[in-house]
Formats: C-alpha cells, sequence, structure tokens
C-alpha cells in the first residue's frame, strides 16, 4: 500500500464524527467614511505611508516632488506617469535584485488590518513587490472594504496564480523583540488612495 | 543542524533549573513574553466579535478533522489541476527523502528555507546537511538558532531565548559585524544583505504551509519579514511542507483564521505578508509534501485530536507562566509550550512523559488559544495515561500513592495535617530544605496555622 493510501485510510479510519461546516461570517457594513477612516488609521500604525489622491497623474506629481530621479522607479500602474513605465512581463526576477522603488496597482485594501490584495494579474514578476526596497501600491477608493470576510466575498484568490495580502513594510522582532522595519522585503511602503 | 554541538535535555524541570539559574534572563524571558500576550490582549479586544470568530474557526477545524480524507483528496486533485505535484509522507523519515529527491533531481546544492515547525518536527536540516546540501534558513530568528546550532526555543519567535549581546556575537563570528554591535536594527540590516545574497543565489526554496484549501488546491504562507515569498518567487524549485492537518475546507475561512491569526501570535492585525500561492510560475517547478508522522494516530484519540485545530500562533506559549520562566529548549520538543506538550506524547510517550507535567493547569493556554482548543484538559488528561502506562518518575509516582491514600482516609488526613503543623513550628527550616521538599525551591513555605480548619469549626461551632 502506498503512503497516501495508508495515509487516507488510517484518517478515514479514526477522524471523529461528523461535524457541519459553519455559515460564512458576514458583519453589517460599516458608512464609506468611516471605512476610509479606519484604514488610514490602521494602515499608518503599521507602518504604511498613506496618501489620498484625486487622480493616479496627482501620484506622479508627488513622486516627482519626492524621489525627483525617475530611474529609480519602476512604474507598473499606467497613468501615474512618472518613473521606468513598464507593461509587459519581466522574464527574470533577479534583475531587479537593486531595484529602489516599484508602483504597483493593488485590487483591493482591508481597513481592518491595512492589507492591500496584489495579484499576478497587476505584476510583471511575482517578486517585484518583495524584492523592491519601497513599494508604492495604488488603491481605488471604492475598493476600500472594511475587514477579510468582506474582501475575500470579493475576491476569487484562485484565480490568479499568486497573489498576497500585503500590509505595510517587511519588519521583524527576532531580535530581542525590538521592532525593526525592513527585513527582507522592502522598507518603505506607500499606499495611495486614488479618489 | 549536522555536527551540531547542540544537546537537547531529556527532563524539562532538570533543563528549567538550568535556565533559571540566570536569573536575569529569566525575568527579561518572562516579562518579554508577557508583553506579548498584552500584545494579543488589546487586539483581541479591539474586536468585539472575537469570540465569535474563537468559536467559528474551532468549528471549521472540526469539520475539517471530521472531512480530513475527503478534504485530501480534494485538495490533491485541485493541486494537480493547478500544476503543483502533490507527495504524500507517512512519516518524518519518508518526507525527508521526498524532498531530498526534489533536490538531487534537479542537481541543487544548495538552497533557503523560510519557516516551517513541520521540517523542525522532522529534522529536515540535520538530514539534509548529511546529504551533503547547505540549507539556509532565512526567518532572522531561525537563521539565530542555525549558527548557534540550536533548534528554535519558540514557533513564532526562534530565538526569544537569546539576548542582542549574543546574536551580536554570533553575529560577529559568522556574518563579520563589528566586534560588541548588538544594536537590533544594525545586525537585522546586516542579517538583511548576507540572506539578500542567499536568496539571489539559491535555486530552491522550501517554505512551510499555514493553510491549504481544499476548494481551490492552493495555499497560504505568512511570514512578516518577506523571507518566504523572496525564496519561492526567486527560486527554479519551490517545496512547500505541510502537516495533513493545516487543510481548510474553502478560500473564503481564511478570513476567519487570518483575522485569529496575527492578533494571537503578537498582536499585530495581521502578518505583513499573507501569500497565496495556487499555480507555479512558468518557468518553476511547485511541490507540496503532505506529511501524516503521527497525525493520524492523534486523530484517533478522542481525548486529544483537539491539538491538530492548532494554526501555530504561539499564543499559548507566551502566556504560559511555565513556558516563560523555564524557556522553549527545556521541552525538548521541536514545539515547545503548553501545545508541544500535548503533541510530543503522541509522537513518543516515554520521551516525552514529563512534559504534560510542566503545567501548572492554570487554563491560562485554554483560554487565549484561537481555535479553543482545551489545552490544560488535554495535559492533565495525559498525565493520567502516562501515569497508567507507567511513565511517571518513581519519586513522583511513591509520593502521588502515598499522598492518594492520606487524601482517601479522613483520620489518616486529620493525622498527617496535625504532624505536618506541628513539624512545620518545630523545625520551620526542614520543609524549606529543597532535597527535602522540592515545592520550596523557588517558593517560601507558608506559615503554619496552629490549627486545622477542621478543628477551628467545630471549636467555634461549639461556642455559638
Amino acid at each position: 500500500m502506498s503512503s497516501r493510501e495508508s495515509i487516507l485510510k488510517q484518517v478515514k479510519a479514526n477522524k471523529p464524527a461528523a461535524a457541519p461546516l459553519p455559515a460564512t461570517l458576514a458583519f453589517p457594513p460599516l458608512p464609506a467614511a468611516d471605512v476610509l477612516e479606519k484604514y488610514v488609521r490602521i494602515a499608518e500604525a503599521v507602518g504604511t505611508v498613506v496618501m489620498q489622491v484625486e487622480s493616479l497623474s496627482a501620484i506622479g506629481a508627488y513622486l516627482k516632488k519626492h524621489y525627483e530621479t525617475p530611474e529609480r522607479v519602476l512604474n507598473t500602474v499606467k497613468g501615474v506617469g512618472f518613473g521606468q513605465e513598464l507593461s509587459g512581463p519581466i522574464e527574470d526576477g533577479h534583475t531587479l535584485a537593486n531595484l529602489e522603488m516599484a508602483v504597483v496597482q493593488g485590487t483591493l485594501a482591508v481597513a481592518e488590518n491595512g492589507a492591500v490584495w496584489v495579484s499576478e494579474e497587476h505584476l510583471p514578476i511575482r517578486v517585484l513587490p518583495f524584492i523592491t526596497e519601497h513599494l508604492m501600491l495604488v488603491v481605488s477608493e471604492q475598493d476600500v472594504v472594511n475587514n477579510m470576510h468582506e474582501a475575500y466575498a470579493r475576491l476569487d484568490v484562485s484565480v490568479p496564480g499568486f497573489g498576497a495580502f500585503i500590509s505595510g513594510p517587511s519588519r521583524t522582532a527576532d531580535i530581542e523583540q525590538s521592532l525593526v522595519i525592513g527585513a527582507h522585503g522592502p522598507k518603505r511602503a506607500h499606499v495611495f488612495i486614488v479618489k | 543542524m549536522s555536527s551540531s554541538t547542540y544537546i537537547a535535555p531529556t527532563d524539562h524541570a532538570k533543563a528549567a533549573d538550568k535556565f533559571m539559574e540566570d536569573e536575569e534572563r529569566v525575568n527579561w524571558h518572562d516579562k518579554a513574553l508577557w508583553f506579548i500576550r498584552e500584545k494579543r490582549d488589546v487586539a483581541s479586544k479591539q474586536l468585539p466579535e472575537w469570540e465569535l470568530l474563537r468559536e467559528t474557526a474551532s468549528q471549521i477545524k472540526q469539520n475539517v478533522l471530521a472531512n480530513l480524507d475527503t478534504y485530501l483528496e480534494q485538495f490533491e486533485q485541485n493541486a494537480k489541476q493547478n500544476g503543483i505535484t502533490v507527495h504524500w509522507a507517512a512519516d518524518a523519515a519518508e518526507h525527508n527523502r521526498i524532498v531530498l529527491d526534489i533536490i538531487n533531481k534537479h542537481g541543487i546544492q544548495k538552497l533557503v528555507k523560510s519557516k516551517s515547525m513541520l521540517t523542525e518536527e522532522c529534522h529536515l536540516n540535520d538530514y539534509l546537511a548529511d546529504n551533503g546540501i547547505d540549507v539556509v534558513d532565512t526567518d532572522l530568528g531561525e537563521r539565530v538558532v542555525q549558527l548557534a546550532q540550536e533548534p528554535p526555543s519558540h514557533i513564532v519567535l526562534p530565538c526569544i531565548h537569546k539576548r542582542k549581546e549574543e546574536v551580536g556575537e554570533l553575529f560577529h563570528k559568522h556574518l563579520g559585524t563589528e566586534k560588541g554591535a548588538s544594536d537590533p536594527a544594525y545586525l537585522t540590516e546586516a542579517a538583511r544583505q548576507h540572506l539578500r545574497e542567499k536568496f539571489l543565489t539559491s535555486d530552491l526554496a522550501i517554505t512551510g504551509v499555514n493553510f491549504a484549501i481544499a476548494e481551490t488546491g492552493g495555499f497560504v504562507v505568512c511570514t512578516n519579514e518577506g523571507n518566504a515569498d523572496m525564496g519561492a518567487h526567486l527560486a527554479k524549485v519551490h517545496i512547500a511542507c505541510m502537516g495533513i492537518e493545516k487543510i481548510i475546507p474553502k478560500a473564503e475561512n481564511l478570513s476567519v483564521f487570518l483575522r485569529l491569526l496575527a492578533r494571537s501570535a503578537t498582536g499585530q492585525p495581521i502578518t505583513t505578508y499573507s501569500s497565496h500561492f495556487h499555480r507555479p510560475r512558468p518557468d518553476q517547478e511547485m511541490h507540496i509534501v503532505l506529511v501524516d508522522n503521527g497525525r493520524s494516530i492523534q486523530l484517533g484519540r478522542k481525548d486529544f485530536y483537539n491539538s491538530l485545530k492548532c494554526i501555530r500562533c504561539g499564543a499559548c506559549i507566551n502566556t504560559c507562566p511555565v513556558y516563560r520562566r523555564s524557556g522553549g529548549h527545556s521541552y525538548h520538543y521541536a514545539i515547545s509550550g503548553p501545545i508541544g506538550a500535548i503533541l510530543a506524547p503522541n509522537m513518543d510517550m516515554k520521551k516525552n512523559a514529563d512534559l504534560p507535567f510542566a503545567s501548572t493547569l492554570c487554563g491560562s493556554c485554554t483560554n487565549v488559544c484561537p481555535v479553543k482548543i482545551d489545552i490544560h484538559n488535554q495535559l492533565y488528561q495525559w498525565r493520567q495515561i502516562i501515569a497508567k502506562e507507567g511513565y511517571v518518575p518513581a519519586t513522583k509516582a511513591q509520593g502521588m500513592k502515598v499522598m492518594a491514600n492520606v487524601m482517601a482516609n479522613p483520620t489518616l488526613f486529620r493525622v498527617a495535617g496535625k504532624s505536618g503543623r506541628f513539624m512545620m513550628r518545630l523545625a520551620p527550616g526542614l520543609a524549606s530544605i529543597k532535597a527535602v521538599n522540592p515545592w520550596a525551591k523557588q517558593r517560601d513555605m507558608p506559615e503554619a496555622p496552629k490549627e486545622s480548619f477542621r478543628d477551628w469549626y467545630i471549636k467555634n461551632k461549639k461556642k455559638s
């Protein structure tokens, strides 16, 4: 008997009595303004710089003002108008080893934890939001949801081959519980909420 | 950890004694973990639906365990359709062989690995090192203990037993940081640079799995550092290793678990990264190893199968008054603390007979558990079984037998009480001598009252 068969056989013989799967949880929706306020508060608490902007081009203007040299920015969001624009896929993630900044479209943002869903559908290569030193995420204001239940109700996470909730810059507190921002992923994170 | 100089202790109480010799460290360890417990409390209280989430999570896991065979088959089928290769391992040895075979097939000499308690349980690092493979742990805390040739002492905070000066010393020796430097930000930056080079030059990445979704055939890996993603997305081959109990039915169930996991673990609202893998990249090979290693046996133990609901948040560990003062290594099992103490006897009852006794049965672990495992009840249940099987140390067994006889006989109980009080007044120092009374080792004995409550009651009842 293969291990597969022996494991399944033993699991079947030993499993506890039937128990129903509980119903999907849902909570009353919050007013949009409250959701947005909550998102900003919690995202900032986890180390994200949140900017509320009128348009995509306002992001470009912000970047120009703060980061000057467009060569340092890999921009994958059309309409931002700043940085090295990229539309096609990137073949090899290793070429991004020294990338300073990436602008990436997020699908939605979650108020309760400051996270943004970033998926392969909007990425030229999976490693991009992790390997860049500074991650700039762009989310439409109408795509800010209250909690994870609303997020999973809106997403089919199995459509892209890869997707992630990203909340803030990478971090560690492994040395004496001292929080250090910038472990292996980005050292800084921006989220631009576009009206 | 091959050629490791680390020797695991065999007895919790003895190892705890040793840990407690360094009082300053114990006090720091105790406070650091309690601080995390408090952060968990703050985070949980911000959600009015916290208890509903715990109950729901527990029920989802109950449903998982009751249908584990069908969910595993469903997961396998969907994962295969997604282009993921699925392997089954009955035990640790088979798991290790499967991983090594994949590595050898690609002619790979070195790899990066993110946190996986399962691979710790299987001692994968030792096995691969013995087979000439260079394994680099990429979680900062795990890299620290790997350089120190020690196992992790905590499932979420692998090097919580180390002071920053010790980390500084290790990094000076292995990464060339400045001698005497111990600033966590400086040391973290050094590790970032050191490990980035490893990410960029490794063709194979091993990760753990936090949740695997039966309905979609995908899996989720949670980290704060981004090390699982850096490893997996840059490597040509990704191997994800998971215990069979990590299955959940549907993607929407993740909403419940991801709300509970980080809040319970560190008080964060969510880990920085919750990465959902469903298909390999076009230029990548993706493997999943489903590991039993005793889980299907535990599933059949009606008093203990609940332990398989565990999502490895570490909340029970942070809150445990015994863990906080004895350190993770004293548990001599890959998973330390209360949850480890109910999982370990299933693997080897004799070797781990001491662990269910490493508890005050205060129940704090049960109170914080996000999936409502009745941890302290299971610790108590294991004690019964271990005693019945004859694995309790002779002195403890003898003492308990005497105590049981005394407790069961009212006359004997009164005589014992009277003589105890008499002796403590006559020679108060005697009960405080550690060799005679182990209970007094870290405690002061109370002052003995002149009479028992029973005597006092009889006397005062007559007066009124």
